[in-house]
């Protein structure tokens, strides 16, 4: 795996968002620091898909400040340095798994693309079925394409929304996996998981969102291992 | 990189789309010859009534077609949320509207040069002599029409009825380019052909202040 | 103002204008008592666009400011607009059947007052198709900019269109012969109108405020 280009964090200020009269977010200021490996954990509907979303300014506050480390607002310089898995795969099914890929490449700019392409996919137990349409793929791989995308642009911030959805036990250490390594070179990440999924002992914060507010953050109190417990059933 | 560099992309990726599936300009074909057709035949017009409204007839038959064709434009994006992926890559959202808007020009100007000998047989109307000038006045309408169409079509796509809408909403709005098209062809038509320059710079009017709209309001078309 | 001042002032003039207009202003000298209808039927087109500008502005703030008041009177405006424009394709043929003849003809003022009619209707059919309330106000904002951007050039196509192709112009060209009698009356009735065009929109924006609590209540009373 390579390095992150640079690093980068990302802050939010008082960041609300409404749909209509019901609140996805309501003052939400947290900063998550540059390296950091954060775990958001909360019930379905606490804001978790809102938080990250808006932190990949795919969603806009209703109200409220988003600010990365290096620049004021979002560009397109900073989207060329962050990635998302999100709920849906965003692949194209009428093409293959590289060609997929190669729009990724192409669209950021990546260098070495071919190669990095057959590195990723290979590392992503998807070298055989390189050339077949993502139509034909089972939810597992398209998983796993969905995150080999996501990896492609060397990101320096990554956000992740259950991100083990679909995968099987392979496919999850492989991600826990590449995730730690991620981790270890730099990469800020941000990922909404569910307290017990394997990914949990690689966060050096957890964060719990109730109501679409920040319940309990272990930087502030408490430990990882504490607020990740913290989700009443 | 170069944010035209990324359009072109994009329009080639929307290329192989249509390439793989197919589905857009064959039944855009289809549509504009069965129109046609069916006027050729419930009117029989004579060659002088074809000069007459034959263009008309042509323009409102490309429009139809286009409003029909554009309607799936962002629609098919929302399959896997592919558009949040173009959203989140690093580049500014006019360019993703440029890249879709060179795409259905082409298309659209491929189904129209394939229209135009079965047009000029059917009502015998000759134009070879005016072929040059009838492809550049086919080309600024298929940009007015579809740089309206792609930037309404990502609006259409969040409501219902989406299928009816696009056209409800394109139709009226793009009267001044049917109006230019089919004067400019018209002219063209003539028993003694004119070449109405004024219509050409109209429609190009047209298009640079829908372009210079899209430009401005991109990323508010594209908001989630 | 009051609602019900400015209620009885509206009252007071369309009064007044309407006692001018049937009374007060001479009788034109070739088509008789039908032509006072001119008094409604041009500052009705004149006060429409007055409230299209206001849809144009209210769409613009709420693009940049996302303020829901804005979204409120642009669709206020918008509905009032419309029906003023309504007014205006109604009243165009009831002059045109006893002057000329025909019920209608696609005059260059009548055609573009039909478009424009089209387009709002439009804007006001896509709100209808939106249920989201932010979705739907920022989709008709950009929109509702997209339209108003059109109806220069949907005038301007229409107008050249017609120098080429001349037909009996209704209502006679802008202002001929118009005594000045008739102008103070045409004044009168234009500031009727407008003052009525105000009073509507106040109203509907009122409403559109009056739901918005409804909904909000409603759903405190809906969720546990």
């Amino acid at each position: 795996m390579s390095q992150p280009q640079q690093p980068l964090g990302v802050r939010f200020e008082n960041i609300e968002k409404r749909y209509g009269s019901i609140v996805g977010l309501r003052g939400v200021s947290l900063a998550i620091a540059s390296g950091e490996c954060v775990a958001l954990v909360g019930h379905n509907g606490s804001g978790k898909t809102t938080l990250l979303r808006v932190a990949a300014t795919l969603i806009r506050p209703s109200s409220g400040k988003l600010a990365f480390s290096s620049y004021g607002n979002a560009s397109s310089e900073i989207r060329r340095r962050l990635s998302m898995v999100a709920h849906a795969t965003m692949l194209y099914e009428e093409f293959t798994a590289a060609e997929n890929l190669q729009l990724t490449g192409q669209l950021y700019g990546v260098e070495n693309s071919s190669r990095r392409i057959g590195e990723l996919l290979e590392h992503a137990g998807l070298a055989a079925r390189r050339g077949s349409l993502v139509r034909t793929f089972s939810r597992g791989m398209r998983q796993r394409l969905a995150i080999a995308r996501a990896l492609l642009t060397e990101p320096s911030l990554l956000l992740l929304d259950e991100p083990g959805t679909g995968l099987d036990v392979q496919g999850a250490a492989w991600l826990t996996d590449t995730l730690r390594q991620l981790r270890d070179a730099g990469c800020t990440i941000l990922m909404s998981l569910h307290g017990r999924s394997e990914l949990a002992p690689i966060a050096t914060r957890a964060l719990r969102l109730e109501a679409g507010a920040v319940a309990a953050d272990s930087a502030v109190a408490g430990t990882v291992r504490g607020v990740l417990n913290s989700v009443v059933p | 990189m170069s944010t035209v560099r990324a359009a072109a992309i994009l329009a080639a990726k929307e290329l192989r789309a249509e390439l793989r599936t197919r589905e857009l300009l064959a039944t855009t074909i289809v549509f504009v010859l069965v129109v046609v057709v069916l006027f050729s035949f419930t009117f029989d017009p004579t060659s002088a009534e074809s000069r007459r409204f034959g263009p008309g007839l042509l323009w409102l038959a490309f429009l139809f077609a286009g409003s029909l064709m554009l309607q799936p434009c962002f629609v098919k994006e929302q399959q896997n949320d592919t558009i949040s992926a173009l959203r989140l890559a690093p580049i500014e959202p006019f360019f993703i509207f440029l890249g879709k808007l060179a795409a259905n020009v082409f298309f659209m100007f491929l189904a129209e040069l394939l229209l135009l000998p079965i047009f000029a047989i059917l009502s015998n109307v000759p134009v070879l002599g005016v072929l040059w000038q009838l492809l550049l006045v086919f080309l600024l309408g298929s940009v007015g029409i579809a740089g309206l169409g792609t930037a309404l079509s990502a609006i259409s796509a969040h409501a219902r009825m989406r299928e009816l809408l696009l056209p409800l909403l394109l139709l009226p709005a793009l009267a001044p380019v049917l109006i230019a098209s089919t004067e400019a062809t018209a002219g063209l038509l003539a028993e003694t052909p004119e070449f109405r320059q004024q219509w050409l710079g109209f429609l190009v009017a047209f298009d640079v202040v829908f372009l210079t709209a899209t430009w401005l309001f991109g990323e508010y078309l594209l908001e989630e | 103002m009051k609602r019900q001042t400015l209620a009885a002032l509206v009252v007071l003039l369309m009064g007044a204008a309407g006692y001018a207009a049937l009374f007060v202003a001479p009788t034109e000298r070739t088509m008789g008592l039908i032509q006072r209808i001119f008094y409604l039927h041009m500052p009705s087109a004149i006060t429409a666009f007055v409230a299209f500008f206001i849809v144009f502005v209210a769409n613009l703030l709420y693009v940049f400011r996302r303020e829901r008041r804005w979204d409120w009177l642009g669709v206020s405006a918008a509905e009032v607009g419309t029906a003023f424009v309504t007014v205006v394709l109604v009243t165009g043929p009831i002059w045109a059947k006893p002057v000329w003849g025909i019920w209608w003809t696609w005059d260059a003022r009548l055609t573009s007052t039909f478009v424009l009619w089209l387009l709002y209707i439009s804007y006001l059919l896509l709100r209808t198709l939106i249920e989201d309330p932010e979705r739907r106000a920022l989709a008709s904002a950009v929109f509702g900019v997209f339209a108003f951007l059109d109806v220069p050039l949907v005038y301007m196509s229409i107008r050249w269109w017609r120098t080429q192709h001349p037909q009996p112009v209704l209502l006679g060209g802008p202002g001929s012969g118009l005594q000045p009698t008739m102008k103070l009356v045409l004044l009168l009735s234009f500031i009727a109108l407008v003052s009525l065009m105000i009073l509507l929109v106040r109203e509907r924006y009122r409403l559109e405020t009056l739901r918005a609590e409804v909904d909000v209540l409603r759903r405190e009373v809906e969720t546990p």
